[in-house]
């Protein structure tokens, strides 16, 4: 026994739990860092088919800048990202309040809104595409309703496409952040609501200036599962439109997988991926910097 | 990762089922055949491999070649190749190839003659790198054809037209009774089909080999290519209400007189010949779009054959390669396919009149290599990418799109 008095290690503090996570270290670094760092490395090269180590310089970025195809993606990705943020938040709070109310037949709500989530996107798509096509689907019913001019018709329209996909989306991925809005919305106090009761506050301001502030943490992490599930959108466009009418609805993890695999050019769809990471970067840098710098002040 | 775990249990329960024949080797062969003319022709190559006492296992993937190629290279790259599958010869296994994953053909090529028998010569140099032969040819597709409904322009009320002008010209007409003119496919590949087969009907060999042999951006840009895009530009307006994905959906609109005609390579035929059809009285097929002068291209399937460990695989492999290309495999297979033998020596008096029409040019040597063996897949995605924003987009205009072609071939390599 050594003296008290002596300070252990710091390092070795909680040996066992620091043991225990050597392999998950190990991984992040080889695959998460190790993979980017490769492909970043690799998207300077003239790679084609399999990867070689020919530098030339910034052109496959230039080549990628230049592609109408990949603006447009990009230009997807904002409408789809923005709104789909948006909407998400909004439908799966509203849901998730009006559940909230102590409604009857609770269970089978929830699990009617959260159904869809178990769905891959692949099978959405699908749905999605027969529900919104012309000759099948929504369209279709409404016309032989009586209502003959009607037209509703996103897939086959090159404007409205990507609402399209975004509707599909938003009908999958609602239910998740209901739930987790429910939960969080459970977790808040009763003696709160009883407060604001008192205070004669009327229960839409308890929601916003209250409720909403302390559900911060909530929000958060659904934050960061839509914001990913957003970025590698992919599945669900193939499902749904396969990058069509034209390209019009193409998306950027669209854009990578087509040229490294069906183009064969890996270096410029490491260039692509390379970019769809830089983007990723430039949203979550900033937000990590105020959220973690600000508490160390 | 779907496909190989049900190719897998294919495998397996193939293994289970041939446990005991003495020199049995299974082999999985990977393609794209799924089509109905498609699967029956396979099913002749998978026929006359059984008949050696091996195993053919199917490894269909389903959706086409650009579905298909990602996954098959990939199993090869990875350390799980498969027995042989298929590519379309030229340029998209180059690199497999270059890299030594691939096994050469030389001795069975010596011992069976395939520099004599294999005709235009032109298929095997496509298989042909630094003097060794890696691939076997097992049918010529020629993309050039134009199918007509005869049931389509009956309903209308003209004449089954002969050439693309006056298909062009009957347009209205069609529309008028209430038939989509053109039938296409809403995918770039078929799209930048047939704006090729445009720029070799009216644009002519000279401009296509300019264009696609030599790379000159200035010929892609001038003023001989103006046509082939206005050209193009009616093919938009025509096929504007062709609502469908798939080609072969885009024939059974021409089968069924829904659309009054599709400009798709040969393979088109063998979806005619399933739903019973006969060329001259229910269809009309016209070669090189009917325009003067036709040329067919060469393009093709052809089976590669990775490099394996096992020493009984290996034979197998050589015995497949060598049934693909006897003669009466040839016949069997490419009578179903709706394409044509890769050999000169073999009868084809069953061949029904588009076939007997493509033999023709054929034989007087017209023919020419398809793009698939003059540029890169990278090329080729770009020129797909922009065919689709120019059939789905009709305010981007002639001049624009052609522009951007030019620059698409001047950094082609």
């Amino acid at each position: 026994m050594r003296s008290k008095s002596e300070r252990p290690n710091p390092l070795f503090r909680n040996l066992n739990a620091k043991i225990a996570s050597i392999p998950m270290v190990l991984t992040a670094l080889v695959v998460f860092v190790g993979g980017t760092a490769w492909t970043m490395l690799y998207s300077f090269t003239n790679s084609k088919l399999l990867p070689r180590l020919k530098f030339v310089g910034l052109d496959q970025y230039e080549r990628l800048w230049s592609t109408p195809r990949w603006l447009v993606s990009i230009e997807n990705l904002f409408i789809y990202g923005i709104l789909s943020l948006i909407f998400s938040l909004v439908i799966g709070f509203l849901l998730a309040a009006m559940l909230d109310q102590k409604i009857r037949f609770e269970n089978a709500f929830r699990t009617i809104f959260l159904y869809p989530f178990a769905l891959s996107f692949i099978v959405t798509g699908l749905v999605w595409q027969w529900l919104l096509n012309p000759d099948f689907g929504v369209q279709h019913v409404v016309r032989s309703l009586g209502w003959e001019s009607f037209t509703f018709n996103p897939l086959y329209d090159r404007q409205i496409v990507i609402y399209g996909v975004l509707i599909a989306a938003l009908w999958q991925g609602t239910g998740l952040v209901m739930c987790l809005m429910l939960a969080g919305l459970r977790s808040i106090d009763e003696d709160i609501w009883k407060a604001a009761r008192v205070d004669g506050i009327p229960t839409w301001r308890t929601y916003l200036f209250i409720i909403i502030p302390m559900m911060r943490a909530v929000f958060v992490t659904t934050l960061v599962i839509i914001a990913s599930s957003i970025v590698r959108v992919y599945d669900l466009v193939v499902a749904q439109t396969s990058g069509g009418p034209g390209i019009a609805s193409e998306v950027p993890a669209k854009y990578v997988y087509d040229y490294m695999f069906l183009g064969q050019n890996l270096g410029q769809g490491f260039a692509a991926s390379t970019m769809m990471l830089l983007s990723v970067v430039i949203v979550i840098v900033p937000w990590a910097y105020l959220e973690f710098g600000r508490r160390r002040r | 990762m779907r496909y190989r775990s049900v190719t897998a249990a294919l495998a397996a329960s193939a293994a289970l089922a041939f446990v005991g024949a003495a020199d049995a080797t299974d082999l999985e062969v990977t393609h794209w055949w799924t089509s109905g003319g498609e699967a029956a022709a396979v099913a002749e190559l998978a026929k006359a491999f059984d008949a050696t006492g091996n195993h053919w296992v199917d490894g269909a993937i389903a959706g086409a070649g650009d579905t298909a190629r990602p996954i098959m290279v990939s199993r090869i790259t990875g350390g799980d190749p498969m027995g042989a599958t298929q590519f379309n010869h030229g340029r998209q296994a180059e690199e497999l190839v270059e890299a030594g994953l691939m096994r050469n053909f030389d001795d069975l090529a010596a011992k069976e003659n395939w520099k004599e028998v294999i005709n235009p010569p032109s298929l095997l140099e496509g298989c042909t790198l630094d003097g060794h032969i890696y691939c076997v040819p097992v049918n010529i597709h020629a993309w050039q054809w134009l199918w007509l409904s005869n049931k389509a322009f009956a309903d209308a009320g003209v004449p089954v037209p002969t050439n693309w002008d006056e298909f062009v010209a009957a347009a209205p007409a069609l529309e008028k009774a209430g038939i989509t003119p053109l039938a296409l496919g809403k995918q770039g590949w078929q799209e930048a089909g047939l704006f090729h087969n445009l720029l070799l009907a009216i644009g002519g060999k000279d401009l296509y080999l300019k264009i696609y042999q030599d790379k000159d951006s200035e010929a892609a840009g001038g003023e001989a290519t103006v046509k082939v895009f206005k050209a193009a530009d009616d093919a938009r307006k025509m096929a504007q209400n062709s609502n469908v994905q798939d080609w072969n959906q885009a024939t059974n609109m021409v089968i069924t007189g829904k659309a009054g005609g599709q400009s798709m390579g040969d393979w088109a035929q063998g979806e005619f010949q399933v739903a019973g059809q006969v060329a001259g009285k229910d269809y009309t097929c016209l070669v090189g779009l009917g325009m003067p002068d036709p040329h067919i291209t060469t393009g093709g399937d052809a089976f590669y054959f990775p490099k394996l460990d096992d020493e009984e695989k290996s034979k197998a492999q050589e015995q497949l390669a060598s049934v693909m290309l006897s003669p009466a495999t040839q016949v069997a297979f490419n009578l179903k396919k709706g394409s044509m033998p890769v050999r000169g020596d073999v009868d084809l008096s069953t061949a029904n009149d588009c076939m007997k029409k493509g033999l023709e040019v054929l034989k007087a040597g017209n023919v020419l290599q398809h793009t698939d063996q003059l540029i890169n897949p990278d090329t080729t995605t770009q020129i797909n990418d922009l065919m689709a924003e120019f059939f789905a987009k009709p305010e981007l205009s002639v001049e624009d799109a052609q522009k951007r072609y030019a620059e698409i071939i001047g950094s082609a390599d």
